[in-house]
Parts: C-alpha cells; sequence; structure tokens
C-alpha cells in the first residue's frame, strides 16, 4: 500500500471513532488492529484527526508497550517474566525459548515467523508459566509445550 | 436433557478448555455445553461438571483426550472416574470460603441476564433505585467497604465526595488494570460474572450522579475485553443500562476501553490520563480525581472487586456486610493464590485469616514440594515474608504494620531455589521498564537501585547503606505507589534474606 493509500485508510478507520470521548487510544487500536502496526503514514492523519502534534502522536505510540511502529512476525509469542511465572521457571522456560529461536526479547526469527516479547502477568498465576501466542493464552508450559509453540511456524 | 458445564475464563481456556469444548461438540453433539466463568480451582481446570440429580458433579483436570475414557465412565451420569471430584461446593476448597463476589462464578452463563436474575442478580440495583442516592451512599458507608484494588481508602468517603461535587458531568471509572502478578480476581469476574460488575457500576451512577462510566481494562486480557463487552450489549438490550435502568428515572450507560501494556495505568491518575488519549503519566494530587477526575469532572475510580462488592451490599445492607471481617478491614477478600503452589487459584473469605492458614491448609505449601522460603504478597510492590511472618493476620492494618501491604490481594509463593537478590533486582528492574518518567526517584533511582544490587552481590563494600537510602528517597520522593513502594520487596527480601546478598554466602544460582 501506498503512503497516499495507507492515509486514505486509516482516515476511514478513524472517522467513525471521532465521536467517542478520549478518542485518542481506542483510534490507535484500531489502526494497529488493521496494519499490525502504527504504520508511519498514518501518523500525521491521526494528529490532523486530533488535533495534536505530530510528536504528540509519536509520544504515545512510543509511550504504551502495544503500539508498534513495525509489524511484527506471522505469530507474537508472548512469554510472561513476573513473578509468578518466574517462582515456577519462568526465566530459565524463556532461556530456552530464546536458543530455539535464535533470537532476544522483542526479535523476529529471520524468516519473519516468530516474535517474542516478554509480558508482565497475564493474571494466569495459579497455573504459571504462561504466556500468548497472538492473542491465544496458554499456560502450566513446560519444555515440550513450549518447544510445540516455537516449532509451529505459520 | 443433561447440561455440561465448562469455564470459559483464560486460565481453563490456556490448559486446554477450547480444545475439550471442540471434543465435546463433536463427540455428544446433543448434548448443550453451557460455558461458564471458574470456580477458582486452578488446579482442577480444565474443570468440566455435569447435571445429575444429585447436583453439579465436577470431573477436573480434563483433557480433550480423557473425553472418551470420561463418557465410557458414564460421564453424562456422573459416573466413577479417577478425575471425579463430587459436588464442587462440598470440595474442601471450596466449602471453606465465604463467597459473596464470587458467588455466581463458575455457576452461571456469563452472558445470560437471565441466569444472573436467577441468582440473585439485579436484587442490589433495584433496591438502589428504589431508596434513592442518599440512602445508598449511607449502605456503602455502613458497610465499611475499602477500596480493593490495594491503597484501602475508604469507599463511601469516596462516593460522597463525589456526590457532593457539583459539576455538569460526573464519571464512573472502573479500573480493571490488574496488572500485579499473582493477581486475577478482577479477570474472573469480567469472564465469569459481568454483569455484577455492570450492577455495581450502575449503582455507584445513581448514588453519586454520574451517567458514564468506563472500565479501563488492560489489553493482556482479550477475553474479559469480548466477555464484558458482549455483556454490556447485553445489559443494554435488556434495560440494565441505557436512558432508563430497569425502566427507572435514572441514566446509564458504560464503556470498554482497553489499555495498550502499561503497567503504570494501573495509577488511577495515569489511567486517567490514558482514558484522556494522554501518554499515561502520573498526575500530582491535588486536586482528587474525586473532585477533578476524567476530562476535569468529578470521577468516582475502584478496582473492579470494589465495585463488584456493591451489589450485594445493596441487596443484603451495608451491616450485613460489615458483619464479616476483622477489625478496621471489614467483608470478605478475594484473594489469589498463585506462584508455587498446590492449590493455586480464587479463595474469597473474611478478612483475618492468617498468611500461614492460606499458603499451607488452603495453598497445601508449593507446588514443587519444596520448602517455602518466601511469599510476595500485593504485587510486584508489596513485601516478600518468610514463613517466620506466617501469623499475620490477611488484613490491611495488620500487613501495614510489618512493612508490608496486602495489595490487591495475591499472593505468590517461592520455594527454596528463589534467590531473593535477584528478586529485589527485578523489583528495581521492573520499576525502572514501567516507570512513566514524571518523577525523578522513580525514572532514576529504579536504575540506580539495579546497579547497587548488583555491585552488593559483587562485594563492592558500603552498597547496603547506599541502597537503603536509595530507597529511603524512592519511598517519600516518588509521585504514586510505583516508585513509592518499590522499595517494599526490595527492603523487605534485604531485610529476611541478608544472606542472599552476600557473596561467599549467597547460593549462587544454578
Amino acid at each position: 500500500m501506498s503512503e497516499p493509500e495507507i492515509a486514505a485508510r486509516v482516515r476511514d478507520i478513524i472517522e467513525p471513532l471521532t465521536v467517542l470521548e478520549g478518542p485518542a487510544m481506542p483510534m490507535l487500536h484500531a489502526v494497529q488492529a488493521e496494519f499490525r502496526c502504527v504504520p508511519e503514514a498514518a501518523v500525521p492523519v491521526l494528529a490532523e484527526t486530533l488535533n495534536r502534534s505530530r510528536a504528540e502522536i509519536r509520544g504515545l505510540i512510543s509511550f504504551y508497550h502495544d503500539f508498534r511502529d513495525t509489524p511484527p512476525g506471522r505469530t507474537v509469542l508472548k512469554l510472561c517474566r513476573a513473578e509468578a511465572c518466574q517462582s515456577r521457571g519462568g526465566e530459565a522456560l524463556a532461556a530456552e525459548a530464546q536458543a530455539a529461536l535464535g533470537v532476544g526479547w522483542g526479535e523476529t526469527t529471520p524468516d519473519g515467523a516468530i516474535t517474542l516479547e516478554p509480558v508482565y502477568c497475564l493474571g494466569l498465576c495459579a497455573a504459571a508459566p504462561c504466556g500468548m501466542v497472538n492473542d491465544r493464552p496458554v499456560a502450566r508450559l513446560d519444555r515440550a509445550r513450549l518447544a510445540a509453540l516455537t516449532e509451529a511456524r505459520s | 436433557m443433561t447440561r455440561l458445564f465448562l469455564p470459559r475464563d483464560a486460565l481453563a481456556v490456556a490448559v486446554g478448555a477450547d480444545e475439550l469444548a471442540g471434543a465435546i461438540a463433536r463427540a455428544c453433539p446433543d448434548v448443550p455445553l453451557v460455558r461458564t466463568g471458574s470456580r477458582g480451582m486452578a488446579w482442577l481446570e480444565p474443570l468440566l461438571e455435569v447435571e445429575t440429580p444429585e447436583g453439579r458433579i465436577g470431573y477436573g483436570p480434563v483433557q480433550a483426550a480423557d473425553l472418551p475414557g470420561l463418557l465410557a465412565a458414564g460421564l453424562l451420569r456422573g459416573g466413577a472416574h479417577e478425575r471425579r471430584i463430587g459436588r464442587p461446593e462440598a470440595h474442601p476448597f471450596l466449602a471453606r470460603q465465604t463467597r459473596i463476589t464470587f458467588q455466581r462464578c463458575g455457576l452461571t452463563d456469563p452472558l445470560s441476564l437471565d441466569d444472573y436474575r436467577a441468582h440473585s442478580g439485579l436484587a442490589g440495583l433495584r433496591r438502589a433505585i428504589g431508596m434513592g442516592a442518599e440512602t445508598v451512599l449511607a449502605e456503602v458507608a455502613a458497610s465499611g467497604l475499602r477500596g480493593r484494588g490495594g491503597a484501602g481508602f475508604p469507599t463511601g468517603i469516596k462516593w460522597r465526595t463525589v456526590a457532593g461535587a457539583q459539576a455538569p458531568r460526573k464519571y464512573i471509572v472502573c479500573n480493571a488494570d490488574e496488572g500485579d502478578s499473582g493477581t486475577f480476581a478482577d479477570r474472573m469476574v469480567m469472564e465469569g460474572d459481568p454483569f455484577l460488575l455492570i450492577e455495581g457500576m450502575a449503582i455507584a451512577g445513581i448514588a453519586v450522579g454520574a451517567t458514564q462510566g468506563y472500565v479501563y481494562l488492560r489489553s493482556e486480557y482479550p477475553g474479559a475485553i469480548e466477555i464484558l463487552s458482549d455483556a454490556i450489549r447485553v445489559a443494554r438490550r435488556e434495560g440494565m443500562l441505557g436512558r432508563a435502568i430497569l425502566g427507572s428515572a435514572h441514566a446509564f450507560d458504560m464503556e470498554v476501553r482497553v489499555g495498550a501494556g502499561a503497567y503504570v495505568c494501573g495509577e488511577e491518575t495515569s489511567l486517567l490520563d490514558s482514558l484522556e488519549g494522554k501518554r499515561g503519566q502520573v498526575r500530582a494530587k491535588p486536586p482528587l480525581p474525586a473532585i477533578e477526575g476524567l476530562f476535569g469532572m468529578p470521577t468516582v475510580v475502584n478496582n473492579v472487586l470494589t465495585l463488584a462488592a456493591i451489589p450485594d451490599i445493596l441487596a443484603a445492607g451495608g451491616a450485613a456486610y460489615a458483619a464479616h471481617g476483622f477489625g478496621k478491614s471489614r467483608g470478605t477478600m478475594p484473594v489469589q493464590l498463585a506462584g508455587n503452589i498446590q492449590h493455586g487459584g480464587l479463595f474469597e473469605v473474611p478478612f483475618g485469616i492468617t498468611l500461614g492458614e492460606l499458603v499451607h491448609e488452603i495453598g497445601g505449601g508449593t507446588a514443587s514440594g519444596r520448602p517455602v522460603r518466601a511469599v510476595q504478597v500485593g504485587g510486584p510492590l508489596g513485601a516478600y515474608f518468610p514463613p517466620a511472618l506466617f501469623d499475620t493476620p490477611f488484613d490491611y492494618e495488620s500487613f501495614a504494620a510489618r512493612d508490608g501491604l496486602i495489595g490487591h490481594g495475591g499472593i505468590v509463593v517461592f520455594d527454596d531455589t528463589v534467590d531473593m537478590a535477584k528478586m529485589a533486582r527485578f523489583a528495581m528492574a521492573f520499576c525502572a521498564i514501567e516507570s512513566c518518567g514524571k518523577c525523578t526517584p522513580c525514572r532514576l533511582g529504579s536504575t540506580r537501585g539495579v546497579e547497587v544490587i548488583d555491585r552488593m552481590v559483587a562485594g563492592v563494600p558500603g552498597q547496603k547503606q547506599l541502597l537503603e537510602d536509595l530507597c529511603e528517597t524512592m519511598k517519600f520522593g516518588s509521585l504514586c505507589a510505583l516508585g513509592g513502594f518499590t522499595p517494599y520487596p526490595v527492603l523487605s527480601a534485604l531485610r529476611y534474606f541478608p544472606e542472599d546478598f552476600t557473596p561467599g554466602v549467597r547460593r549462587e544460582a544454578a
């Protein structure tokens, strides 16, 4: 998609949200749901619609961990690094995931299949260690379950 | 026709409930399957229940592969099987609880308002409509309810402040940014009994004169976002929300707003800034949100569990709720047992039970079978307690008296393999990752804290004093609880487990 095409699509996506009180966050979520990131070409459109500066829009994107400026791999694997998961060996498991995928936190495998990200608590703390594959929660992770997740490349 | 019940709670889904539901639909397509919330016995999930003449009979944990064997054993008649736990209500873990907030969770279809009504739902809202704002405020004050998010501020006083404020518009904001590790009670309410939260917010609206509510719900809970959003649509369609709630003269409507992965947005003023479409940075107080909150208007900001306690307080009366509890902590607390624990899950109990009873008697000790070495109570900003402090009663004041906090009621158990210097370092590192950056003690102190702990563990002299001074500065100089409470886990680890910070003495990570 060319930049003007992206800008036009962003306008279509955010226009229905202008009626909301405090529409910035719903707009950013809606744009990211469409493009899997908030593309650079969306920033001026958001700024104009919200009557905010481009710097402020970039400030929002950089402040919140969820918003990305480039799309992630086809699958996003999030592993919880918070205390409850640490108490059940979550850190050792995460190290194995990094070794198996050959990536560090926030990195994507060279084939673009999997992005590995840290997350701090998924509320599955009584079935730790846990994680999330795109929007699907996974818990009671062990070496075998993790291997199945890291090998299943779409 | 016999019905089957299976949670669609995120924890159950994360350990195979959807795969089991698929297998049931294929194996017995004529048997209705109701997707419920979770009973809160995490080690038994997925917990499958079947309707029998003796009541519902549970089987757990059940994987899809177990289904043929279960059916052969007479699952649909409640037949004997090694996974059969009998009636869940009779299970000691549930039988010992006092379930008020969680009375329906796991029993009902979360999206059926008929189910909700049939299990005493809407009684509080009806009574609130009948009695009017002033009496509602008096009932909430009489209940002694305190904010369940962690701060423990009296809900009645907060509501009265908002009710007394003059403004063209007021808001009810529900803090559902449950980011503390070891906590999941908010998620369970929203996934398992969402009408309860909606009812609580509508009652709050009547009490203070607000007509609009927002639930700020973390993005890490996609299941809760979907179920609560669906429940709001059902509530609107059936007149529980809208211009005339339950046919009364009161208007109230609400929306779910999704967070974006910032832990600090669980702090109420950051949350308000985020709702307004800004970076989630902490505001200086005063003004209090009750006076100048969302969009500068008087705003009730309450945690999910606070609002979820309201319907029963209105239905049964504030005095009945206040009859439970201990000291100044009235009512029940949904305690969350997590981490390295054999029987983890949701345990709702009146305040006053001891920490040791919760960890050992209820939780059954560690899942690893090794001795308990430490528990962290109250999330990443809560203190680490050794077993020597297990006689501490679970209430706000008793924990504060021992330099701890109960926070949102989460307890994370660690066995004797834990490295407490590493946990202290993690507390500082987490604060550095999540700091909103507005105040210096939090933004810089957290990073300096990581460095000081690293030097301490490496044997550089003089670091203990430096760490204590730094914690003092963070505690008293930070704008909010993120920087202000990070010293709790750090100093408690240092105080109770000093050997882990001493090179030569500390056991190096395996």
